[in-house]
């Protein structure tokens, strides 16, 4: 049944009134308008849905609306800030790390989480991090420099 | 002199100097396109007020960089920046026709025809110039699309004012696009038009739209291929507030405000299906090829009979490949709003101006009712040539009265998939005395023979495929109990995977270096200078395999582009796995629109190709696609990622071709060739699984 939900989503505070057992993905798509998070698989298996939920990824499509109350969520549209590109979508975006885009706010935002904790990330522990996130295109060596790059630029993230 | 259009001048191509044999062996270099591309200039560019190039496409940007390649050929005609230039792709109300997105056509096929209305354009805005500023022509130059007098930068006159948004009247015939030499934006590097929209989440993909009063539509499917449906008991779903069932023959479907209320409506249809499904599987599907191909039809040339008889060796071997999903990241998708008498369908698929025909067909529509718009679509790889999803969405958006919106679940999308046609490849080949090939004989059930020769020197030869089903078995009746289709370099993965393993093969026998075997058969310029070009780059170091290092070699074509590639893999002889240590990959596509565009196309089909290499494969029992998501269909993961190294070479006196597909024909082959040096065990089937592997070795 529908009851209020609040959390904060990308700096701001949100109520949702719907099914709190309802998968944080489609009320993020379709009651919060931000389609900037992707469904790939419904199962968690893919990456295309992470949001980070007080910083840790999270696959929106197996996280229910209950389990984000009274957190943080950050999706795509909350990374820029004042028209001002992320570091990580800079080096997205001169890096050419996608090809059809679908997966990228998935990558993108699982990456941030690595670099908050580890902005000098190496290659190696990059690839770890990114290991469950698919990229059918194939742009994975462009994504893994493109995080380097950016975990280069260190105190702006 | 004739006069001739900018469409009949892009059916000449420039000068060829140094490659004038390897041409006139391969005229397929030499554009041909479909007839249909309009006639009419503004067809494909609009100059708006504002000095803004508008660019209208009937091709589809689904990740391969075809809007950015594009957008530079008719900018560097146009003389502007490639910022001025604004795309609109795959509208078929908007657009000039195209038969669709595929084959690596985009700049081979449509390239010259947009390169030949810009010129034009570009002409005909000189002269309105020229008559403006009661200068002559010769007298003129042009800079970001800004008209000015040479010398007298003063007086100048923008595109932009030139045209103030108004269709082009004037033509001008036989306008010669620039030459390359003459090229200052193509053959450069040049960022991606989508990049922004697409690191910030604002690319709309056809599931983004949010078009007011949608309804999100699941649909009921069998649960195993070659069922109809019996009955469905719907009740239990249309108790549930606001959704919506509808029943149209064997369509049944759920809807709702969201989709995921749409979904848990859907689960709780009881249904029952009856039927005769196949009882092949995964593994009686190849003798079942062997048994059923019929047709077989291809080209060859000398007495096989002859060579064989002057075989000291022979070599027999048998290879196969699996079914393969396309499994693109965004499942099909469709929305589709039905008003006032018209359809207008959202939908990403590679063929706008088909699915169009399609969903006319399939709704009794006249065509000109029918309009299909193609937002960005999350990858494709061939597996969406249809729109099965399309047609869904406009027949539930007419039955409804609303606008419907149709996404595949990744199970709907395993299931639906038209896949790689599963093959088996005979290949009977045999060495002479002197260590040369004196016949090869190659048969391929289940697809077609395309790019099984590349043009080895072989006095007697003789290339075969099941011709009825065509490059993607699509069409031979009882062949494959599935959809099959386009998959990336249709046919081209099955038979390179053939002939290169099996040039290894001979190569071993003759106890040569594989890339000296392959040089000793080879007279074609080019294929040589790929060759050597990716071997240079690998360090290749010659020696007969196996050598224990784990160095393999390939080459191969895909429609005028050529490929070959060097590889190092490390071979767990305990666990059967396999490892791709780095892959280094020569391409000849003639001239390179956008080198940087290039390299992701070449890096993300090494990648790729590493997935039917080393797992990818649709299991089935039956009518029952047993792989129904990510957790058993494997594709390539970052831990798998080899170090890439991408040669384009340098072969701008040929026409573009493309580089889509070309990048991945020869991953199975140079694997598998590298697997084989590294143990000594040939593989004669993908996906090459560790069980395979240690079978193999055992």
């Amino acid at each position: 049944m529908a009851q209020t939900t609040s959390f904060t989503l990308n700096g701001k505070p949100v109520r949702v009134t719907a099914d709190p057992s309802r998968m944080l993905v489609w009320v993020l798509r379709h009651d919060l308008g931000l389609t900037g998070t992707k469904a790939g698989c419904e199962a968690g298996l893919c990456g295309a849905c992470t949001v980070l939920v007080d910083d840790e990824p999270a696959p929106s499509c197996s996280t229910a609306l209950a389990d984000v109350a009274g957190r943080s969520v950050l999706t795509i549209e909350g990374l820029a800030r004042a028209g001002v590109l992320h570091p990580l979508q800079r080096a997205f975006q001169e890096q050419h790390a996608f090809q059809c885009g679908f997966c990228t706010s998935g990558m993108i935002l699982k990456a941030y989480a690595l670099l908050k904790k580890k902005p000098r990330a190496s290659r190696a522990e990059i690839m770890a991090h990114l290991e469950g996130n698919l990229c059918r295109c194939g742009a994975h060596v462009r994504i893994v420099a493109a995080v380097q790059a950016a975990g280069r630029t260190g105190g702006a993230l | 002199m004739k006069r001739r259009s900018f469409l009949q001048a892009a059916g000449s191509s420039g000068l060829f100097l140094f490659f004038r044999e390897a041409l006139a062996r391969a005229p397929q270099l030499q554009p041909t396109r479909p007839a249909g591309y309009p006639g009419d200039l503004n067809a494909y560019l609009h100059i708006g007020a504002d000095g803004r190039v508008g660019c209208f496409v009937g091709k589809v940007e689904m990740g391969q960089g075809n809007m950015t390649a594009l957008a530079m050929l008719a900018a560097e005609e146009l003389d502007v920046s490639l910022d001025q230039v604004d795309m609109l792709m795959g509208d078929t109300d908007l657009c000039p026709w195209d038969n669709g997105t595929g084959g690596s056509l985009s700049v081979w096929q449509f390239g010259p025809v947009l390169r030949g209305a810009a010129a034009e354009v570009r002409a005909v805005l000189l002269r309105m110039a020229g008559e403006q500023l009661q200068v002559p022509v010769e007298q003129l130059e042009v800079k970001a699309g800004v008209v000015l007098v040479k010398g007298d930068a003063a007086r100048q006159v923008g595109y932009g004012q030139l045209v103030r948004g108004r269709r082009i009247q004037l033509r001008i015939a036989d306008v010669k696009p620039k030459p390359v030499s003459a090229y200052t934006l193509v053959g450069r590097p040049a960022a991606r038009k989508d990049a922004l929209e697409k690191v910030t989440g604002a690319a709309r993909y056809t599931a983004d739209l949010a078009l007011p009063g949608t309804l999100h539509a699941c649909i009921l499917r069998p649960p195993h291929h070659g069922l109809t449906l019996l009955s469905a008991d719907t009740s239990a779903a249309e108790a549930m507030p606001g959704v919506r069932v509808v029943r149209d023959g064997q369509l049944v479907a759920c809807l709702h405000e969201f989709p995921d209320q749409a979904r848990k409506a859907l689960d709780r249809v009881k249904s029952a299906y009856g039927g005769v499904e196949t009882v092949l599987d995964d593994r009686t599907i190849y003798p079942h090829l062997l048994a059923k191909g019929s047709g077989y039809q291809g080209t060859g040339q000398g007495d096989l009979k002859a060579g064989e008889a002057r075989a000291a060796l022979l070599a027999e071997g048998e290879y196969r490949n699996a079914y393969v999903a396309h499994a693109p990241m965004e499942p099909h998708s469709a929305v589709a709003r039905w008003e006032d008498g018209r359809m207008t369908v959202w939908t990403g698929v590679q063929a706008p101006f088909r699915v169009k025909a399609q969903v006319a067909e399939a709704l009794g529509l006249p065509a000109q009712k029918v309009r299909v718009i193609t937002p960005y679509i999350g990858g494709a790889f061939g597996g969406k040539s249809a729109g099965p999803q399309a047609v869904e969405a406009a027949r539930l958006a007419r039955l409804t009265g609303r606008t419907v919106q149709v996404v595949w679940n990744r199970r709907e999308e395993f299931f639906l998939d038209t896949y790689r046609p599963a093959a088996v490849v005979k290949v009977r080949a045999g060495l002479d005395p002197s260590g040369r090939i004196c016949f090869w004989e190659h048969r391929v059930a289940g697809t077609s023979e395309r790019e099984s020769d590349i043009g080895y020197d072989l006095p007697a030869k003789r290339f075969e495929g099941t011709g009825d089903g065509g490059d993607t078995g699509s069409t031979a009746a009882g062949l494959h109990p599935f959809a099959t289709g386009a998959w990336r370099a249709p046919a081209a993965n099955t038979n390179v995977f053939a002939r290169e393993s099996h040039m290894d093969v001979l190569a071993a026998k003759a106890k040569v270096d594989p890339l000296a075997f392959r040089l000793r058969h080879l007279s074609d310029p080019r294929v040589i200078r790929v060759l050597k070009a990716a071997a240079d780059r690998f360090g290749w170091v010659a020696g007969a395999a196996p050598s224990g290092r784990g160095v393999g070699i390939a080459v191969g074509a895909w429609r005028g582009t050529l490929a070959a590639c060097c590889a190092e893999v490390e071979v767990d002889r305990r666990t059967g796995r396999v490892r791709v240590k780095r892959v280094v990959e020569a391409l000849d596509m003639g001239l390179v629109i956008n080198p940087d565009g290039a390299r992701q196309q070449a890096e993300g089909a090494m990648t790729m190709g590493l997935g039917y290499a080393l797992t990818e494969g649709i299991r089935f029992k039956g009518g029952q696609i047993l792989d129904e998501n990510f957790d058993t269909y494997e594709l390539p993961r970052f831990s798998w990622l080899p170090e890439l190294d991408v040669v384009l070479v340098d072969a701008r006196d040929l026409p573009a071709q493309g580089c889509g597909e070309p990048p991945i024909v020869c991953m199975g082959a140079v694997i598998a060739n590298a697997i084989h040096d590294a143990v000594g065990a040939r593989l004669f089937e993908l996906p090459m699984t560790p069980e395979r592997i240690l079978q193999a070795l055992a």
